[in-house]
């Protein structure tokens, strides 16, 4: 695979990375180098931690309250975590999808206008173009460009999910974290979202999480599994799923447990 | 014997709920039957004669309307700035424990001691004197306890998903609450505020020492001064009145007029709750 960008090849470098629910640890020690502009997926049974890790990465976990971090996480170099770090300008940096698709009970325009106008952009004429742009990006733009004043809770859970993508992308960010984005979706709408990952991946670098093997096989380049906690295996995608390193990681994805 | 117990019991229920309506409908059935007849032009728009035994309850009327909307106006930012602080930002620890224990026990206390606190506090240490802004703070300490209850159950009622969302786009715990929080809890909130509305416009005791005035033939020039109001002019046309058979059908007519002042208050209040709700709907 090879590398356009000049500079930094990872976005993400994670280097030892524990964390705490109050006294249970939830991660340990997991150190993961995330490639630019590629799709890196995080799999793994339940309550091994790969939510958790995501969510490290835009630090959603701060709204959870007695959690604690620590290691280091950088991301373009710079420690996230670090004593007066904006997670503001973080934020938006990093975007996120979340498993249930939770657009805002406005109309469609405004779930997307909804990040640029808090970051303060309310020139109309613009926002009309971030939205339009965005809308398109999330393959989304020829289903809704006549019902953008429509409430976004009329459309359906496919399209809501891929809303909830356009609204991330709205503000620009580098990097879009996806937590299980199609698991409560039918098939149909789930190849949408697998296609969309595929295209989106030439302009942003996509963590997803998923528990769907075939998933991660069809839309990753990369794959992190993680077992209990810990990191146990990353590589490329075609070797976790030909031939894992681990016992742990073959027995996970040939289906023997999780 | 269960299928007999599912029906006993439910009939028992249903009966139990037709004797509530029961009630209500009687007790405004009668206000209405005695009531209508003192109702004239002069009776809603002229001002009291003869301690009450002539004229009307114009004053009595402005004053209520005066001091409910004082209340409203001075505990429902209040209250829902004190839900916000509790739902949202607040750590769940033995001190936040301490405080709803206190929203919890500030409901119960009886209004008359409200009444005598608002004397002490307002009246003489602040040297409000006995006035609508007494009054008014008094009625609004009152409600507050029902104001933040229903305020954060309202915000409790907002999924977190939308937090979430707008958190994971960048936007500061403030903008989160003040863009994709507060907005759909608002139809709750003025839940609680109708509820306060009833109470704050028909209490007696809390006023009596604080705001009411016996007798006042004319309107109040400005938040200092004290005014007559419907629940107190009540009160006294029925129990201190020299001639009180004679003022009975005043006083019916009285009881009328509060009764339809609270139902068209509450009527706003569910007409703004309703808009609300259409709005923004999930």
């Amino acid at each position: 695979m090879q590398e356009q960008t000049a500079g930094a090849e990872y976005t993400v470098e994670a280097k030892n990375v524990d964390f705490f629910y109050g006294k249970v640890q939830a991660l340990f020690g997991v150190s993961l180098n995330i490639k630019i502009r590629h799709v890196t997926a995080l799999i793994g049974p339940s309550g091994c931690g790969k939510s958790t890790f995501l969510r490290t990465l835009n630090r959603m976990n701060d709204t959870i309250r007695n959690t604690r971090v620590s290691g280091e996480i950088l991301i373009n170099g710079e420690d996230i975590y670090k004593e007066g770090m904006n997670v503001v300008k973080l934020r938006r940096q990093v975007g996120m999808v979340f498993q249930k698709s939770n657009p805002f009970p406005k109309s469609i325009f405004d779930n997307v206008a909804y990040g640029p106008r808090i970051h303060g952009q309310h020139d109309q004429q613009q926002l009309a173009e971030i939205v339009e742009k965005s809308l398109v990006d999330a393959a989304l733009w020829d289903e809704v460009k006549d019902r953008l004043n429509d409430n976004a809770l009329g459309l359906s859970g496919g399209q809501q999910q891929r809303l909830c993508i356009a609204r991330a992308l709205a503000v620009g960010p580098e990097i879009l974290l996806m937590d299980e984005p199609a698991s409560a979706l039918d098939p149909k709408s789930t190849t949408k979202i697998e296609d969309l990952i595929g295209e989106l991946r030439e302009k942003y670098t996509i963590v997803i999480v998923t528990h769907n093997m075939q998933q991660a096989a069809r839309v990753s380049d990369y794959t992190a599994f993680f077992y209990e906690g810990s990191l146990v295996e990353f590589d490329r995608t075609k070797k976790i799923f030909t031939k894992p390193k681990a016992k742990q990681t073959e027995d996970y994805i040939t289906g023997r447990f999780g | 014997m269960n299928a007999f117990c599912d029906k006993f019991c439910f009939g028992l229920m249903r009966l139990v709920t037709y004797l509530v309506v029961l009630a209500v409908g009687y007790i405004i059935f009668d206000i209405i039957r005695h009531g209508l007849p003192a109702i004239s032009w002069e009776f809603l728009s002229a001002a009291p004669r003869r301690s009450g035994a002539a004229g009307g309850i114009f004053p009595a009327i402005v004053g209520t309307l005066y001091l409910v909307g004082g209340t409203i106006a001075i505990a429902l930012p209040l209250g829902m700035g004190s839900a916000v602080y509790l739902s949202e930002y607040a750590d769940k620890n033995r001190f936040t424990e301490l405080i709803r224990l206190a929203i919890i026990t500030l409901a119960g206390v009886p209004s008359i001691v409200y009444g005598l606190f608002g004397l002490g506090l307002f009246v003489l240490f602040f040297k409000f004197g006995a006035s609508i802004v007494a009054g008014s703070l008094t009625l609004a300490c009152m409600i507050l306890p029902t104001i933040i209850v229903a305020s954060e159950e309202a915000l409790h009622a907002v999924p977190q998903a939308y937090r979430d969302a707008s958190l994971a786009l960048g936007a500061t715990k403030w903008q989160t609450i003040r863009t994709n929080v507060l907005p759909y809890s608002l139809s709750g909130m003025i839940t609680g505020a109708i509820l306060g509305i009833g109470r704050a416009a028909g209490e007696t005791a809390p006023i009596l020492l604080t705001v009411a005035a016996f007798f006042l033939p004319k309107l109040p020039k400005s938040v200092f001064d004290q005014v007559m109001a419907l629940p107190y002019h009540l009160y006294i046309l029925a129990t201190q009145h020299p001639e009180a058979e004679k003022v009975r059908p005043l006083q019916y007519g009285t009881a009328l007029v509060l009764l339809a002042l609270v139902l068209g208050l509450s009527l706003i209040a569910i007409i703004l709750r309703m808009h609300f709700r259409k709005k923004y709907r999930w």
